[in-house]
């Protein structure tokens, strides 16, 4: 099993999202984040008082995907969350040890 | 100076030119009556209350104190950070109560009476302290021959001014206050600013009285200067308190260094929206009948101000290519005060241009000269109230010539009153001998007090509790929960 972590642009998510359902992606969980990157941080102007924020909104979701369609989330979402511009985000990917279902108690593949 | 008695000149809108046929026949059998059994001999009668007048007073009474609470509380609560929402807040209501307090026991009487003081032209002494003589019959002069409102209801209305002026300060000094010697301040500087440049600005005789005592009229009355609804008495006043609190006071910690956005431009919005409604009672109210010149202060004070809001707007799409909206309402709040010494004076035309070059100079005071000086007037009340005042009331010389459509000034030393003749350079140079004299005026107590409570009481809160922020180490709340 593999642990997806994608930080993409706020806009992109429902299209993201309608994109990984269509792939057969049950379940992800989506945060609100602030972070940097190469991308420049905005200014904001207040009666001339000038305020730049280094860190700009990003959403973080994290996927939990068995291994045969691990590689295919991964493609789905940089396809699909791509604008071309610098601050599109990036995706990690990493190994998942165990997942289990709280109500029922399964664990592995059939957990997610 | 040079025009003291030989043209003593009115504030605003003149019984002469009372064009209601219906108002016409009673001035002048009131002024003829007057003529004949002496001057002195006037008495007003309840018959010359018109109700009209009185709807009108009232309801423009309650329109000013709507801009204090809730419209400047949230005009001025949406710009600071959220830790520091509920001290601007209770920082304007509180003053509200305690001014309408101090109106009525000292004040009405040291701006509106000329008795029982060494100094008729600068205040007015104690005689009608706590509304003494004040009853439902006595009554308080216009500013047309022969029409009265109830005393009560000048008393309210003024007391409305006297409520909002101190409030305005508060912004200079947001966010790092203690609040207890606010409250101190604000009951001494009314005392020692505002009544005396309120009784120099506003207080004479009354058009039917004039003529008798030809010098029983506030100081800068005399002079002739010009402020319909308040540029030098609430603008000015309270702009320069401001900078002057701002700069003993000192600068925010962080300032400069962290960021202070405002926590909600959304209050802001909804703040200075419900200024400009409410200033229609402050501008309009102001010509004390509900009349042509009410309604002339009426449209000035619409298109004076939506000219200033959009050159602000203009000028940021020029600057920064983003229209921001606290930059709009900064231009209607600029070209509310700027049209506030002129509005019963100016064509809407020449207050269109009144309000366009206020903003503009509003402009570049709160973005360049604030960031050169380095002074920390968190909101703006000099670069906007002061600023804004300056411009109205030296502008205020040039709109009301008659040669640009102005209304003029109204000379009352005759029984009836008449349209004095308008010298703009003269009237220019009167406008500014009144705002100077309002500058240092106010400019020397205002220091004198925030010196006197820096060194006693203190002026500001210790570092971590401004740190932590005021709502909670002042008050003892959170707004925001």
């Amino acid at each position: 099993m593999k642990f997806i972590i994608a930080i993409i642009k706020p806009f992109k998510l429902d299209t993201v999202r309608e994109a990984l359902s269509g792939i057969g992606i049950a379940g992800m969980t989506v945060t609100e984040v602030k972070g940097f990157g190469r991308q420049k941080g905005q200014t904001e102007i207040y009666r001339g008082a000038e305020y730049s924020t280094n860190m700009l909104p990003k959403v973080k979701l994290e996927i939990a995907a068995s291994d045969e369609i691990a590689a295919q989330v991964v493609e789905t979402i940089q396809q699909t969350a791509n604008t071309g511009a610098i601050g599109d985000g990036k995706i990690f990917v990493l190994d998942l040890a165990s997942a289990t279902r709280i109500r029922t108690g399964e664990s592995g593949e059939t957990a997610l | 100076m040079k025009r003291i008695l030989s043209t003593t000149a009115a504030l605003a809108t003149g019984a002469c030119l009372l064009a209601a046929p219906a108002f016409a026949a009673p001035v002048a059998d009131a002024a003829a009556a007057a003529a004949e059994a002496a001057p002195a001999a006037f008495t007003p009668t309840a018959e010359m209350v018109n109700k009209g007048d009185v709807a009108w007073m009232m309801v423009s009474t309650a329109l000013v104190l709507m801009m204090s609470v809730p419209a400047l509380a949230l005009f001025y609560g949406g710009l600071v950070r959220a830790k520091n929402m509920l001290s601007v807040l209770m920082q304007v209501l509180t003053i509200v109560c305690v001014a309408a307090l101090v109106w009525f026991g000292w004040g009405y009487s040291m701006a509106f009476t000329s008795t029982g003081t060494p100094f008729p032209a600068l205040f007015g002494g104690l005689d009608k302290a706590f509304l003494k003589g004040v009853s439902v019959t006595s009554l308080a002069a216009t500013f047309s021959n022969g029409v009265y409102l109830p005393e009560l209801v000048f008393v309210m209305f003024q007391m409305t001014f006297a409520c909002i002026t101190p409030a305005l300060i508060v912004g200079a000094f947001a966010e790092r206050v203690k609040f207890t010697s606010l409250i101190i301040f604000v009951v001494a500087w009314m005392t020692l600013a505002y009544f005396p440049i309120a009784h120099m600005v506003w207080y004479w005789a009354g058009p039917d009285f004039l003529h008798a005592a030809p010098t029983d009229m506030g100081l800068l009355w005399g002079w002739g200067a010009l402020d319909f609804a308040g540029g030098t008495v609430v603008h000015i006043n309270a702009g320069i308190a401001g900078l002057i609190g701002c700069l003993i006071i000192g600068p925010r910690i962080g300032y400069k260094k962290e960021p202070m956005p405002p926590h909600s431009l959304v209050m802001t919005m909804i703040g200075a929206s419900l200024l400009w409604i409410g200033w229609f009672g402050f501008n309009a109210g102001s010509a004390l009948e509900s009349n042509a010149f009410a309604a002339l202060a009426f449209v000035n004070t619409f298109v004076a101000t939506a000219a200033a809001g959009a050159a602000w707007a203009i000028i940021e799409q020029i600057t920064h290519k983003k229209p921001s909206l606290l930059g709009a309402v900064s231009g209607v709040v600029a070209g509310l005060v700027a049209i506030t010494p002129a509005a019963g004076f100016a064509h809407p035309g020449t207050a269109i241009i009144l309000g366009a070059v206020a903003s503009v100079i509003c402009y570049f005071f709160v973005t360049t000269v604030k960031n050169k000086l380095g002074y920390d007037d968190s909101l703006d009340v000099f670069g906007i109230h002061a600023v804004g005042g300056i411009v109205g009331a030296i502008g205020t010389g040039i709109v009301a010539d008659p040669a640009l459509g102005g209304q003029g000034w109204i000379d009352y030393t005759a029984p009836v009153a008449k349209a004095g003749e308008f010298d703009m350079v003269g009237q220019v140079i009167t406008q500014c001998w009144a705002v100077g004299t309002t500058i240092v005026w106010t400019g020397v107590v205002s220091a004198a007090l925030f010196l006197i409570l820096k060194y006693t009481l203190g002026l500001r809160p210790d570092a971590e509790a401004e740190t932590n922020g005021l709502d909670i180490s002042e008050h003892g709340e959170r707004a925001y929960n």
